[in-house]
């Protein structure tokens, strides 16, 4: 649930629905966050530059001259963005996942401190039904959960420099997808083919908030013929 | 016949902006555009275009630009040291703030801003752009933008619509805000910092260091104390954010800022602070002053009423 509105400087506000990180509490945000694209779209509301949801809230940026602060928390405070619902936008998105050595760059420390096997490890990541929490940092990336907890695991205590685009990584109960060279201090177990950013289509970013992913497993042969459309 | 400027030298970090690329925030596309809003829309109503043409950005040190076709009617915003070196050869100084026209052959040498950091060079008729989603801003960090989402570089040509009438002449008067005082309001964790951190902040002085780019503005002072918690949740970012990570010392986010992250922030620049921060130089002391929302919002008002 909303709980408050807080000003972000002069052209900006912050929906906080709590502090919990859980599937709940995001869904929340993902249907005040559809509920505020629909009003942009529809131009109920105006001066809306940004609405960048994260795990427990939405950040909306504003111009200010167009709107202020009090009158975009007046029309939040004001509609019923309850019954705004997310299957309507819901996907779910298959993406391709080589686990192979040579990718897998994390799998042994996985397997030590997990005291799971690769097998093991790869058929829970496999099973998971991959809810899309966030999308950001850079363009594209996104911050998919919730993996059984068997799989937690912390982040690497010395970030890698250069991890490459495509790698598939995991920090707690977290799945990352690289879609730019970075650097990066998550545990990768595998690298998809698959591009999640292409500023020249129309939808730039293959997923969107809110959406559901599913991996699917390929052999390195099966990687390195993969085709974009 | 193409009109154009060959360019001879890129400069240290020239890139096509204009007012920001927006509604994409949400899949990490962030808003970018032009880092000093008043100078950007300066250099467009110099030349007669609408404030939101695409115009090109230089930082410090600019690109030097041989036009090849023109006649054309351009201008450079900021304050600027630049010459114009005719076809035969002769050099005289320009001036920013004035629109001048440059014939086929002349070329102009953009060589340094002085105290301060950006400039804006504009043309009538704007300069011919890829649009890519609603906007000819350039993200380098994610190579979108037009020129591929790169910085300029040598031997690129630049083509912009050639426009019939040159002899409209204008010029501004104005002036960079010497005060480095930037007034804030208070961040969405001030409460992460001790209340004599709190007071530190909107007391001392923090120097701008050379770390600090379109991306953000690294500070040096007095160690800010968190006394909750060095991360938060990864939440949504907006420009202007001041965020402190584990070391203690100030960010302030800028124009192409990470869309989300997880320090917590103390303050946020106000709107009508923001192109006065961004033109400070590396080793300015600056000072924040801590504000509220009413103040903020009028000070806005006032902002505009400069455009």
């Amino acid at each position: 649930m909303l709980k408050k509105i807080s000003n972000i400087g002069d052209c900006g506000i912050a929906c906080d629905f709590g502090e919990d990180v859980n599937k709940e509490t995001n869904k929340e945000v993902i249907k005040l966050f559809n509920f505020i694209q629909e009003s942009v779209n529809n131009k109920k509301i105006k001066g809306i530059l940004n609405y960048t949801p994260s795990y427990n809230k939405l950040i909306i940026n504003f111009e200010l001259g167009q709107t202020r602060s009090k009158e975009i928390t007046e029309f939040i405070n004001g509609s019923d963005f309850s019954k705004t619902t997310l299957s309507e936008k819901n996907r779910v998105v298959e993406i391709p996942i080589c686990y192979d050595e040579e990718f897998a760059l994390d799998i042994k420390r996985l397997e030590e401190k997990t005291k799971l096997n690769f097998k093991k490890i790869v058929s829970e990541h496999l099973n998971t039904d991959f809810f899309v929490y966030m999308i950001g940092f850079v363009p594209g990336q996104p911050f998919l959960g919730d993996l059984n907890d068997n799989l937690y695991h912390d982040r690497l205590d010395t970030p890698r420099v250069k991890i490459n685009k495509g790698s598939v990584g995991i920090v707690e109960k977290f799945c990352t997808i690289y879609t730019f060279e970075s650097p990066g201090g998550w545990n990768i177990i595998g690298k998809t083919p698959f591009d999640l950013f292409n500023i020249n289509k129309k939808n730039a970013s293959v997923l969107s908030p809110g959406d559901t992913v599913k991996f699917k497993s390929i052999t390195k042969r099966d990687l390195l013929s993969f085709k974009n459309e | 016949m193409n009109n154009y400027f060959k360019v001879l030298r890129p400069g240290i970090n020239s890139t096509f902006q204009d007012l920001g690329r927006f509604g994409l925030q949400h899949l990490g596309i962030v808003a970018s555009g032009c880092m000093d809003q008043l100078s950007f829309c300066i250099s467009n109503k110099l030349v007669g275009n609408k404030v939101s043409e695409g115009a090109l950005e230089f930082a410090y040190q600019g690109p030097l630009l041989e036009l090849v076709g023109g006649p054309a009617l351009v201008a450079i915003s900021g304050k600027v040291n630049f010459n114009i070196i005719s076809r035969n050869g002769e050099t005289k100084q320009g001036l920013s703030n004035t629109s001048f026209v440059v014939s086929n052959g002349d070329k102009i040498d953009i060589l340094s801003t002085i105290n301060s950091v950006y400039g804006y060079f504009s043309i009538m008729g704007g300069f011919k752009l890829k649009e890519i989603k609603g906007s000819v801003s350039t993200l380098v960090r994610a190579k979108i933008g037009p020129n591929n989402g790169n910085k300029l570089m040598s031997k690129d040509k630049i083509f912009f619509n050639k426009s019939n009438s040159t002899d409209k002449v204008k010029k501004t008067k104005f002036d960079f805000d010497g005060d480095n005082t930037i007034r804030v309001m208070k961040g969405l964790q001030v409460d992460y910092f001790s209340k004599e951190s709190q007071e530190d902040f909107f007391s001392n002085e923090y120097k701008v260091t050379r770390l600090t780019d379109r991306m953000g503005m690294r500070l040096d002072g007095k160690k800010l104390k968190n006394i909750v918690n060095k991360n938060i949740k990864s939440e949504g970012i907006t420009k202007g954010s001041i965020q402190i990570p584990g070391d203690g010392q100030p960010i302030v986010l800028l124009s192409d800022h990470p869309t989300i992250g997880g320090y917590p922030k103390i303050a946020n620049v106000i709107s009508a602070d923001y192109d006065k921060l961004v033109q400070k130089t590396p080793d300015t002391k600056i000072k924040f002053k801590l504000v509220d929302l009413s103040v903020a919002e009028s000070a806005f008002l006032e902002y505009v009423r400069k455009f």
